[in-house]
């Protein structure tokens, strides 16, 4: 179901939602247990931490050997979520990612929280741009990026129920409302958001409502963008990716990530095998960002609407020819 | 002021220290956001490094090869490396204000991209101390007097890199290495007891081969002295236990665990600089 108009009105943070349905997973299912690395009050698993003291382990500020304590309580049979700042967790953790849950297909739940650089004034050390990449690499891994707050609470309880290993990526800044309450979510399936047969801009996370502006602004111009929020990266939906190909002949990427390594490079490798069309990428060039607001981070790395918009009229220009 | 880069008389050190607090308060006011409680706990340390006579370095010349080299390695604790580098002539006081803004070269943690006379760019936890023996290991080959000292923190040494580093250390008996543990006791969701204890942790670093001195960490003279002693130390590094209250200095700061992370607002400025006048 398509719209045309979103209100994209300002809610919480991702990483917010993703506590909340931490604590009902909590009160549902005795077997799920959290780690967390010092960070419980920004990752927000403090909520679960307070009504499920025996459940929560507060590992100290030591990444890699949460991890891998994270693996043993899943080999037992824990419902095992491990959480800190996405950039410790993956960065210093990805051996043990690698050795102790992948390798062995042990399903671990993976929650990297301030991922991207619209943590803002912390600045790069904080600042994950790395982590879908180094997901992806993961074989067995799901990757999940949701846009907002409703589609994080529901993610993360199908991430809970999943066989496997899972990444959710969470933000720290508010995140624009795109869904309704209603609405339900599956892992490794796209959304549509919005119809059009021009060009598609394939999005995840913060960058959806970017996506979503840019839509509605080509729109008022006669343009028909289609907006697919990919918040599942691994498995990629490649049908909707073949479709829109096949449909709208081009199609723009943007995420708050470094285009090498991140959902752009995937859809490329999706059409290639499908329908290759005209592509092109809006993401973070080969660079570390800064400190400074959010707002201004993001302006300045390239990463709102407006950039959204030019790559797409640069786009459009060349399927035009 | 001027650069106050020779050893101080003990009132001229207390008063930068003072000064320097009320440049963390007013930076991390300005800013909105930071950390205030594990900068204030560090100052004496840094103090007595940087104005005390215990660092060789020279802020006009901050390239100076056998200069000896300062990591904060718990880099979020930014805000006094800059005041400090600040009033000792490397960069701008005026600037100082403009903490975690873009562009600044006061970014929210210490970035060599932005001030080129930082010896290490920091804030993921755990690895300044590996840097600095990184560096010690490079002055023992170039025959260089060059010392290398990092101030870690209590919540940080959780890292188990840390602990690799400590055993690297003394195997290798880098006596040019200084660590320096800021033992404040909270780290960022509350008490390090609570979370994950240190202690005994003198008998940690004894164990793993260093030189261990404890001491009170706010008292200038006893700051002096354990430099003095793990620079007459030889044949193993030392690490410096310096016993330290989280936003010392700031009464309704010290000792709470709240005040990791969070910026002061008008108010509590104004109550702080008053404390600190
Ligand atoms: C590897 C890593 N994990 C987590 C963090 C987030 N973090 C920043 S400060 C902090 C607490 C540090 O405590 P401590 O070392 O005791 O410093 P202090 O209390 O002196 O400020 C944490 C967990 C980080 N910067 N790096």
């Amino acid at each position: 179901m398509t719209q045309t108009k979103f209100e994209l009105k300002m809610g919480g943070a991702t990483r917010a939602a993703f506590g909340k349905a931490l604590v009902e997973l909590g009160r549902e299912n005795s077997n799920v247990v959290v780690c967390d690395a010092d960070l419980s009050k920004s990752t927000n698993t403090a909520g679960f931490a307070k009504e499920f003291p025996e459940r929560f382990f507060s590992c100290g500020i030591a990444e890699a050997n949460m991890v891998a304590i994270g693996a043993g309580l899943a080999s037992a049979g824990k419902v095992a979520f491990v959480s800190s700042f996405s950039c410790f967790v993956l960065n210093k953790g990805f051996e043990q990612l690698r050795v102790t849950a992948a390798y062995p297909q042990v399903p671990i739940k993976v929650v990297g929280t301030h991922s991207g650089i619209s943590i803002g004034e912390d600045g790069p050390s904080q600042m994950s741009i790395e982590d879908i990449a180094l997901a992806c690499s993961l074989p067995g891994f799901a990757v999940i990026d949701p846009a907002d707050e409703v589609s994080m609470k529901s993610l993360v309880k199908s991430a809970a129920a999943l066989p496997g290993s899972v990444f959710i990526r969470a933000g720290r800044a508010n995140a624009p409302v795109i869904y309704g309450a209603e609405h339900t979510f599956e892992i490794g399936k796209a959304i549509g958001l919005t119809a059009g047969n021009d060009l598609t801009i394939i999005a995840h996370g913060l960058l959806v409502a970017e996506a979503l502006r840019t839509s509605m602004a080509l729109g008022a111009e006669g343009v028909g963008v289609r907006v697919i929020d990919m918040h599942t990266i691994k498995p990629l939906d490649e049908a909707a990716i073949a479709k829109a190909a096949r449909e709208t002949g081009a199609i723009l990427v943007a995420e708050e990530h470094l285009v090498d390594g991140g959902l752009g490079v995937r859809v490329a490798q999706s059409v290639t095998k499908s329908h290759p069309c005209l592509m092109d990428y809006v993401g973070i060039q080969n660079t570390y960002a800064e400190s400074g607001s959010p707002e201004a981070v993001l302006d300045k790395y390239g990463l709102v609407a407006r950039d959204v918009t030019a790559a797409a009229r640069r786009l459009l220009a060349r399927k035009r020819g | 002021m001027a650069t106050l880069t020779q050893p101080q008389s003990a009132e001229q050190l207390a008063a930068v220290c003072k000064t320097i607090r009320r440049h963390i308060i007013n930076m991390v006011g300005a800013a909105k956001s930071g950390h205030p409680g594990g900068s204030l706990s560090a100052v004496e340390l840094l103090v007595s490094l940087y104005f005390g006579g215990q660092l060789k370095h020279d802020p006009k010349n901050p390239e100076w090869k056998d200069r000896d080299r300062f990591i904060l390695s718990k880099g979020h604790a930014c805000p006094v490396l800059y005041a400090v580098m600040a009033e000792a002539g490397y960069c701008p006081v005026d600037k100082l204000n403009t903490l975690r803004q873009l562009g600044s070269i006061y970014q929210g943690h210490p970035d060599r991209r932005f001030l080129p006379s930082l010896e290490a760019s920091t804030g993921s936890l755990g690895q300044g101390l590996s840097v600095a023996l990184g560096m010690g290991f490079a002055a023992r080959l170039d025959k260089s007097p060059s010392r290398a000292y990092v101030v870690l923190g209590d919540g940080e040494i959780q890292e188990g890199q840390i602990w690799e580093a400590a055993m690297f250390g003394a195997y290798h008996k880098l006596d040019n290495v200084c660590a320096i543990v800021d033992y404040n006791k909270i780290q960022l969701d509350g008490w390090v007891k609570d979370i994950m204890g240190l202690e005994p942790l003198g008998d940690k670093w004894r164990a793993f081969g260093w030189h261990v001195v404890e001491f009170d960490g706010h008292d200038l003279a006893k700051v002096d002295a354990a430099f003095n002693e793990a620079r007459n130390t030889k044949g193993k590094p030392t690490c410096l236990l310096a016993h330290t209250v989280k936003g010392k200095g700031v009464s309704f700061m010290e000792n709470n665990p709240k005040w990791h992370g969070v910026a002061p607002n008008a108010d509590e400025i104004a109550a702080a600089l008053k404390e600190l006048a």
